[in-house]
């Protein structure tokens, strides 16, 4: 039981009080250029949380198993970026098989998740960090969700700022980034909440 | 020492083996059946992805081409050759496209024009074309700046010691970045093989183009007048050319007293009727000044002191060597 309380804590301690995009700044780049509609956004959340997911089981395996084992650690950006390059083609091929339209509205972005900070980043605090099998899956899953909750919250915002009178010169990029700032300031409201 | 480099090289091997496996497998399992020409037909394309066709991406533009929603001639960069590549793959006809390039509308660099303010601002034309006095008199003219060259993609603009951007025919791909670039909107979009241009944008009054610059447009209508085709038109106290109408003949340029017109193709010296004509009467119908007389079915014979040296007669000429002309390349001067 104090296991699974354990878990819970990871898990909405890295949802929400060290949120990747809001609070660690990691994955800006589709957090801005994929949140112009909510359904994109999400989809887009939905598969770099899958790509989180198994980037953080298949780095742990390897990490303990291999790089460790073998004395190793030295290998681990190496190791970790062709997993990670791995998974993104995967889940780019069954993607394409599965749902035509999403591939095409993901576009560039998909093959972008191979360079999304945000994964790299994750996979290289779960050795850092000492996370053991489960706890490295949920932390990586949780990770995935906090990236689809920043990117879901800043959509809706930015289609409902498509009917508001914005100053010409603030249009497009620049007001999405002060209301991502802005989102950062109320999410370091979390900050301290939960210590794992 | 030793086994760590080992371990190395077959860990990272091994590692590397099984991912291959997998994807290899996942994409024999996943394959997505696509239209084999879509392929094709990206294969063809430059592979820019500049997004001068209006799709993202040259994937986008060969789908759209497959599906007959846009004209095989669609891809500016590409031109002909691409065009007729594509219309191969697909059985079409090629919709022939004249490959355009990046014209610029002004000649009044720092030599020519008129300075009256001195710019210390930030060399950058946008920013300088916000204050309402610029450093030339002329407030239609160049900033010179060069935000053309630095927003092209392919390197194809470089600004002169003049202070005015050169368009390098060869590299320039009608990509139309420098178009929307210009604050002034001194480029346009021409025809590769249009030898004659109106450098000039200015729609002030001809007296104070006149004191402001020495090669701009006075509005004397010269042009207008002299043109066999009528391909030139007064707009607000600027000559207008229409590319698609021009016969590159080269008397607008001649007459032009201030030099605005640019003209570097090839001006015909002398031209006349040999016994290969076959009397269709064309040219005779066509010749702006009526220089040319003759009956039907006859040779027809050209009056050369009323001839201005159009050489739209030997345009329509359907019968091949019945009109000869000796030309000079007015490039080189």
């Amino acid at each position: 039981m104090i296991e699974f309380e354990y878990l819970l804590f990871l898990f909405l301690g890295t949802v929400l009080v060290n949120n990747f995009v809001l609070i660690q700044f990691l994955g800006i780049c589709p957090f801005l250029g994929v949140s112009s509609y909510v359904e994109t956004a999400f989809n887009m959340g939905l598969a770099t949380t899958f790509v989180m997911t198994m980037t953080a089981f298949i780095v742990y395996l390897v990490n303990t198993f291999i790089l460790e084992a073998f004395n190793l650690v030295f290998l681990q950006y190496m190791a970790f970026i062709i997993v990670i390059a791995s998974l993104v083609q995967l889940v780019e091929m069954v993607i394409r098989y599965v749902s035509p339209v999403l591939y095409k509205a993901l576009g560039i972005y998909l093959p972008l998740i191979t360079t999304n900070c945000a994964i790299m980043g994750m996979a290289l605090m779960i050795p850092l960090e000492g996370y053991n099998f489960i706890e490295s899956i949920v932390f990586g899953f949780a990770a995935g969700v906090g990236f689809t909750l920043a990117i879901v919250l800043i959509a809706g915002l930015r289609e409902k700022l498509q009917f508001e009178d914005v100053p010409e010169s603030l249009q497009g990029v620049p007001i999405t980034l002060i209301m991502a700032g802005i989102m950062g300031l109320a999410f370091m409201g979390f900050a301290g909440m939960i210590t794992v | 020492m030793d086994s760590i480099f080992i371990y190395s090289v077959a860990s990272m091997g091994l590692i590397a083996a099984i991912l291959a496996v997998g994807l290899g497998i996942a994409s024999r399992r996943l394959e997505v059946e696509t239209d084999p020409r879509v392929d094709e037909v990206t294969d063809v394309l430059p592979g820019a992805n500049c997004g001068a066709c209006g799709y993202a991406g040259c994937d986008g533009f060969a789908e759209a081409v497959v599906e007959g929603k846009t004209p095989v001639s669609g891809c500016p960069v590409g031109g002909e050759d691409v065009s007729e590549a594509i219309a191969d793959i697909l059985d079409l006809e090629a919709g022939s496209t004249e490959e355009e390039v990046a014209r610029l509308l002004c000649q009044g660099g720092d030599k020519e024009t008129v300075s009256i303010a001195h710019y210390e601002g930030v060399k950058s034309c946008n920013a300088a074309s916000n204050i309402s006095i610029l450093e030339k008199e002329c407030s239609y003219g160049c900033i010179g700046f060069g935000d053309c060259e630095a927003v092209c993609p392919f390197d194809a603009i470089e600004m002169n010691e003049n202070g005015l951007p050169v368009v390098d025919e060869d590299a320039c791909t009608a990509c139309n970045n420098c178009v929307e670039e210009c604050p002034h909107d001194l480029f346009v979009l021409a025809p590769l093989s249009g030898k004659n241009h109106i450098r000039c944008f200015s729609h002030d009054e001809g007296k104070f183009v006149r004191g402001a610059c020495d090669v701009g447009c006075i509005a004397c209508r010269q042009c207008v007048k002299v043109c066999p085709v009528d391909a030139i038109e007064m707009e607000d106290n600027l000559a207008v050319l229409d590319y698609d109408t021009c016969i590159n003949c080269g008397l607008c340029a001649e007459k032009c007293p201030m030099n605005t017109i640019d003209f570097y193709g090839e001006r015909v010296i002398e031209i006349e009727i040999t016994e290969e004509c076959i009397g269709c009467t064309r040219c005779a119908r066509e010749c702006p000044v009526d220089a040319i007389s003759g009956e039907a079915k006859e040779q027809h014979e050209i009056d050369q002191d009323i001839c201005v040296k159009c050489g739209l007669c030997y345009e329509v000429c359907p019968a091949e060597g019945a009109i000869v002309k000796e030309t000079e390349d007015k490039s080189q001067t």
